[in-house]
C-alpha cells in the first residue's frame, strides 16, 4: 500500500502483459521526450541572442528531415499499435471452458450471481487459475466493471450484455471500481474482488448457496411467468421448443438467419416481436419490457443456456428426461 | 488658463480604442478589434467562474472521503467541463486573437461579415446566460459529456437549460467559423498569397473548417437529448427502444474534432512566437500548415477511440486506433518543425517566449501520452481515470492556455498600445509553468494506479497524489492571477508601446499602426516577401 508506487497490485495473466507494454510505451516516450527537450535547450543555449543586430541566415527546410521525422515516428507508432492491438484482441475475446458469473450494476451497486445460485452485492469470489467470463447487464444507466488490479475494465451498458474475462493469479483482495460516471453514488459504487485458491474456492462456494442454482432459480421463472405453457419442450407447441435452441442459428420470418446468443434470447423475452421464429405468428407471447429485472433474465437464459448445452448437467436431466415431457421434468435431473 | 497648441501624443492619435468612449460604441461596434476585446472580457469572466469549479474540486479531493457532498462535487466537474470546454476553450483564442489579428495579419479592413461577427458574440453571451443560470438554478450533474441514458432519464438536475446553452453557443462558432473561412479566401491584400499566409492564419482556417462542420452535429445530438428528456423519444435509452452508444458516436463525432478546434489556433500563436523570438524563418512552412488541414482532416475520423471499452466492435476499434495514432504525425511535425526553427537562431527570452517553450514541453507530453491511450490494451486499463484526465489538461491547459497566454503577452502591446511589466511576466509565467506540472503530473500516476475519474470520494492510497495535484493547483490558481492584475493594470498605466516592440514580422507589426486605427491600415498594405523574413530586419519601433 505504498502511496508511490507506480503499479497496482499484479494479480491477472494479463496484468504483467499490459505492465510490460505500457513500460514500453513509455520508455520510447520518454527517450522521444528527452530527445525533444535536449534539442529545445541545446538550441535555446547555443544559439541565444548575444547581440541585438544579429540576423541568422533563414534555413526554408528539409524535405528529408521531413520525411524522416514522419515516417521513423509512425513506424515506432505502428509498433504500439500492433502490440496493443494484440493484447487487446487477447483480452476482448474469452477463452473457451470459463467459469461463467452474472454481473449486474445498478445505481449504486454490483450484484453478483453464481452458477451454483450464490448472490452476493458489491463483493465477487473467483478462483485462481482459471479463465473467469463475467457476463454484465445493468439495471438503469452506463456504469463500468474495473479492476485495476487485473488491469480489465468493461462498460456495462442497459439494454445489451457485455462480457468481460480475466483469470486470477494471486490470492488476495483487490478493488472493484466503477469507471463510467453514473450519478450521485459513482465514486461509491466499489467493492471488492477476493481472489482464492481452487480449494480455499470451493469451501466459500459450498458455504453460500441458498434457493438454488441460477439453472433451477431460472427454470423457476421460466414455470413462474408460464412461459412452459407455449415452449413446450420438444415438441412443436404455440411456440418453439427451446430445446437445442441456445447458439443455434434460428431461421426467422422475414428470412434472416441469427445465431441465438444471450443478446437474442433477452430481446426475444423482452421484445418478442422483434425478432419471431419462421413459421411462428406474431403477437402471442406477452411482452416482458419492464417485467422481468436484469437478474432474473439472467436466470433464464442460464436456464435457456442450459437445455442445449451437451456438455452441462443439464443435458443429463435432457438424456434420462426423454422426449415429450415437460420443462419442469426436463431439467430435473440437472441439479448437482 | 491659456490654451496652446501641442503637437498631438501618440494617446491622441486616432486608434479603434480612442475614437469613441461610449458604451454604445463597444455594444454595437461591428469593428473585429472592439469585438475581440468584448470576448476576451467574456470569456476570461467564464474563464474564473470554470477555474472557481475547478478550486472546488481540488479542494475536495485533499480529503480520501471529499470534503463536499457527492451530488454538489458532480455539479463541480460537471460545470467546470462545460464552461471549459465551450466557453472557454473552444472560443478563447480564435474568437479574442484571430478576431482581432486575422484580418490585419491578411491585410483586410475588417471580416467579411462585421455584423454577423457581432452577432456571434451575443450568441455567445446568450448561450453562455443559459449556462450560467442553470448553474446557479442548482446546476447540472451529468458530467460534460451528457451521456445517455442518465442525462436523459435519471438526472434530476437543468440538463435541457445546460444543453440549450452548449447549443446555442454552437451556432456563435458556427458563424465565427464561417466568417474566417470567408475572410481568408476573398479578403487578402495584394501579394498575400496562400503561401505566404501567417501560419496562425492557416491554423485558424483548419480551426473554422472544423466549426462549421463539426459544430452542427453536437446541435443536433444535443436537440435529440432534449427531445429524449421531454417527450421519451426513444432514441437513447434502452428501456425506450432506444441506444445509448449511438449518443456517444454522435457526441463524439463533434466532440474529438472539438479537441482540435481547441489546440489547432494554439499551435498557430506557436508558429509565430518561435520565428520571432528566434529571428528566424519557420522551418518547413509547408508541412507546417499543412499539418493543420491534415489534423482538421484525420482528426474527423478518429472519435472511436472514446468507445474502446463501450462495446464497440473490436474491429472498428481497430481502426480507430490505428488512425488515432495517423493523427499524432501531424502534430509531431509541428514539434519536430518549431525545433527546427530554432537551429541556428538569434533566440531571446522575453515571456511569450518563455510561454511557447512550455507549451512545447506541456504539449509534447500531453501528445505521447496520447500515444499510450491510443494503445488499445492500454487504455482498456486507463480509460476514465485520471490518466485521461492528465492527458488532456497537458493539451488543453499545457499546450492551450499555455499557448493563450503566450499570444495574449505578444499581442498585448498591439492590443492595448501599452508594455506589460516584463519581470512580473516572467516570474508568472514560471509559476504557471511549476504549478501546472505540480497539478497535474500526479494525476498520470494516480490513473495507472487505478483512481477512476469523477469521485467525489477515493481510496486511502490515493491521497498523497491528489493532496499534491491540489497544492500544485492553488499555485496553478495564483499564476493565473498575476497576469490578470498587471496585464489589467498596464492597459492604464504600462509604458506606450513602440509600434513594433518585438521587431516581429508580418503585416499587424510592420504595416499597421500600433494601435491600428479602426480600419487597420492608413495605407492599403501590400506584400512583397513570404512569411517570417527574420532574415532581414523588420522595422523596429
Amino acid at each position: 500500500m505504498s502511496g508511490l508506487s507506480l503499479f497496482p497490485p499484479n494479480a491477472s495473466t494479463t496484468a504483467g502483459e499490459v505492465d510490460a507494454l505500457y513500460s514500453f510505451v513509455i520508455t520510447v516516450s520518454v527517450i522521444m521526450t528527452i530527445l525533444i527537450f535536449s534539442c529545445v535547450f541545446l538550441f535555446a543555449i547555443r544559439y541565444r541572442r548575444r547581440s541585438g543586430n544579429e540576423r541568422p541566415k533563414a534555413i526554408h527546410g528539409s524535405l528529408v528531415l521531413e520525411i524522416a521525422w514522419s515516417v521513423i515516428p509512425f513506424a515506432i507508432m505502428l509498433v504500439f499499435f500492433a502490440w496493443g492491438t494484440k493484447l487487446y484482441y487477447k483480452n476482448y475475446v474469452p477463452p473457451e471452458n470459463t467459469l461463467d458469473l452474472y454481473v449486474t450494476g445498478k445505481q449504486w451497486m454490483w450484484k453478483v450471481q453464481y452458477p451454483g445460485g450464490q448472490r452476493e452485492i458489491n463483493e465477487l469470489h473467483v478462483p485462481t487459475g482459471r479463465p473467469v467470463k463475467l457476463t454484465l447487464a445493468s439495471e438503469d444507466v452506463i456504469h463500468s466493471f474495473y479492476v485495476p488490479a487485473f488491469r480489465i475494465k468493461h462498460d456495462v451498458v442497459p439494454g445489451q450484455y457485455e462480457t468481460l474475462w480475466f483469470q486470477a493469479t494471486t490470492p488476495g483482495r483487490y478493488h472493484i471500481f466503477c469507471a463510467e460516471y453514473c450519478g450521485t453514488g459513482h465514486a461509491t459504487m466499489g467493492g471488492w474482488v477476493t481472489v482464492l485458491d481452487p480449494v480455499a474456492y470451493e469451501a466459500w462456494l459450498s458455504g453460500g448457496a441458498s434457493g438454488g442454482s441460477m439453472q433451477e432459480q431460472g427454470e423457476k421463472l421460466f414455470q413462474q411467468y408460464g412461459c412452459v405453457t407455449c415452449h413446450v419442450l420438444d415438441q412443436k407447441g404455440r411456440c418453439p421448443s427451446l430445446r437445442n435452441v441456445f447458439g443455434h442459428a434460428v431461421a426467422l420470418d422475414d428470412g434472416r438467419t441469427v445465431i441465438a446468443d444471450e443478446a437474442y434470447v433477452r430481446e426475444s423475452i423482452l421484445n418478442p416481436n422483434e425478432k419471431v421464429v419462421a413459421g411462428y405468428k406474431r403477437d402471442i407471447m406477452p411482452v416482458f419490457q419492464g417485467q422481468i429485472g436484469e437478474e432474473g433474465l439472467l436466470q433464464l437464459i442460464v436456464y435457456i443456456k442450459s437445455l442445449s448445452n451437451p456438455a452441462s448437467t443439464g443435458a443429463v436431466g435432457k438424456a434420462v428426461s426423454g422426449k415429450a415431457v415437460s420443462g419442469k421434468s426436463a431439467t430435473k435431473g440437472s441439479t448437482k | 488658463m491659456t490654451t496652446t497648441f501641442e503637437p498631438r501624443s501618440i494617446e491622441e492619435r486616432a486608434n479603434y480604442l480612442n475614437v469613441d468612449y461610449g458604451w454604445k460604441s463597444w455594444l454595437f461596434t461591428t469593428d473585429h478589434k472592439r469585438i475581440a476585446l468584448l470576448y476576451l472580457f467574456s470569456i476570461t469572466a467564464f474563464f474564473l467562474i470554470g477555474g472557481a469549479f475547478a478550486v472546488g474540486m481540488r479542494l475536495n479531493l485533499v480529503t480520501p472521503g471529499g470534503l463536499f457532498e457527492a451530488d454538489t462535487y458532480n455539479k463541480l466537474f460537471t460545470m467546470h467541463g462545460i464552461i471549459m470546454v465551450f466557453f472557454f476553450l473552444v472560443p478563447s483564442i480564435p474568437a479574442v486573437l484571430g478576431n482581432f489579428l486575422i484580418p490585419i495579419m491578411i491585410g483586410a479592413r475588417d471580416l467579411a461579415f462585421p455584423r454577423i461577427n457581432l452577432l456571434s458574440w451575443y450568441i455567445y453571451v446568450t448561450g453562455g446566460l443559459f449556462t450560467i443560470t442553470a448553474a446557479f438554478e442548482g446546476g447540472v450533474d451529468t458530467g460534460w459529456t451528457f451521456y445517455a441514458p442518465f442525462s436523459t432519464t435519471y438526472s434530476n438536475t437543468h440538463v435541457i437549460l445546460t444543453a440549450m446553452g452548449v447549443f446555442v453557443a454552437g451556432f456563435s462558432s458556427i458563424l465565427t467559423g464561417l466568417n474566417f473561412i470567408i475572410t481568408i479566401h476573398k479578403m487578402r491584400a495584394p501579394g498575400m498569397t496562400w503561401g505566404r499566409l501567417p501560419l496562425f492564419v492557416w491554423s485558424h482556417y483548419a480551426t473554422s473548417i472544423i466549426q462549421v462542420l463539426g459544430t452542427p452535429v453536437i446541435a443536433i445530438t444535443l436537440v435529440l437529448l432534449a427531445l429524449e428528456r421531454v417527450l421519451r423519444a426513444g432514441i437513447f435509452d434502452p428501456a425506450l427502444g432506444g441506444d445509448p452508444i449511438l449518443f456517444q458516436h454522435l457526441f463524439w463525432f463533434y466532440s474529438h474534432p472539438a479537441v482540435y478546434i481547441m489546440i489547432l489556433p494554439g499551435m498557430g500563436v506557436i508558429s509565430e512566437l518561435i520565428p520571432c523570438f528566434s529571428r528566424k524563418a519557420i522551418f518547413g512552412y509547408n508541412f507546417v500548415a499543412f499539418s493543420s488541414v491534415a489534423i482538421a482532416v484525420i482528426g474527423f475520423l478518429v472519435w472511436g477511440h472514446h468507445l474502446f471499452v463501450a462495446g464497440q466492435s473490436m474491429y472498428a476499434s481497430t481502426v480507430f486506433s490505428l488512425l488515432s495514432f495517423l493523427v499524432a504525425v501531424p502534430s509531431a511535425i509541428k514539434v519536430f518543425n518549431w525545433t527546427a526553427t530554432m537551429y541556428r537562431g538569434s533566440i531571446s527570452f522575453e515571456t511569450p517566449m518563455l510561454y511557447a517553450f512550455g507549451f512545447i514541453g506541456l504539449f509534447t507530453i500531453g501528445g505521447l501520452t496520447g500515444l499510450v491511450l491510443a494503445t488499445m490494451a492500454l487504455d482498456v486499463h486507463l480509460t476514465d481515470t485520471y490518466f485521461v484526465i492528465a492527458h488532456f489538461h497537458y493539451v488543453m491547459v499545457g499546450g492551450m492556455v499555455m499557448a493563450y497566454l503566450g499570444g495574449i503577452h505578444f499581442w498585448f502591446p498591439k492590443i492595448s498600445g501599452r508594455m506589460y511589466p516584463e519581470g512580473w511576466a516572467k516570474f508568472a509565467a514560471l509559476v504557471v509553468f511549476v504549478g501546472f506540472n505540480l497539478t497535474f503530473f500526479p494525476q498520470f500516476l494516480l490513473g495507472y494506479l487505478g483512481m477512476p475519474r469523477r469521485y467525489h470520494a477515493y481510496a486511502p492510497e490515493f491521497q498523497v497524489l491528489n493532496v499534491m495535484s491540489s497544492a500544485g493547483a492553488s499555485i496553478l490558481g495564483v499564476g493565473y492571477l498575476i497576469p490578470m492584475i498587471y496585464l489589467f493594470w498596464a492597459w492604464r498605466h504600462g509604458p506606450k508601446a513602440p509600434q513594433n516592440p518585438w521587431g516581429a514580422k508580418g503585416l499587424e507589426w510592420e504595416q499597421s499602426p500600433t494601435p491600428p486605427p479602426t480600419f487597420n491600415f492608413n495605407t492599403p498594405p501590400v506584400v512583397t516577401e513570404e512569411a517570417y523574413n527574420y532574415a532581414e530586419e523588420a522595422p523596429l519601433g
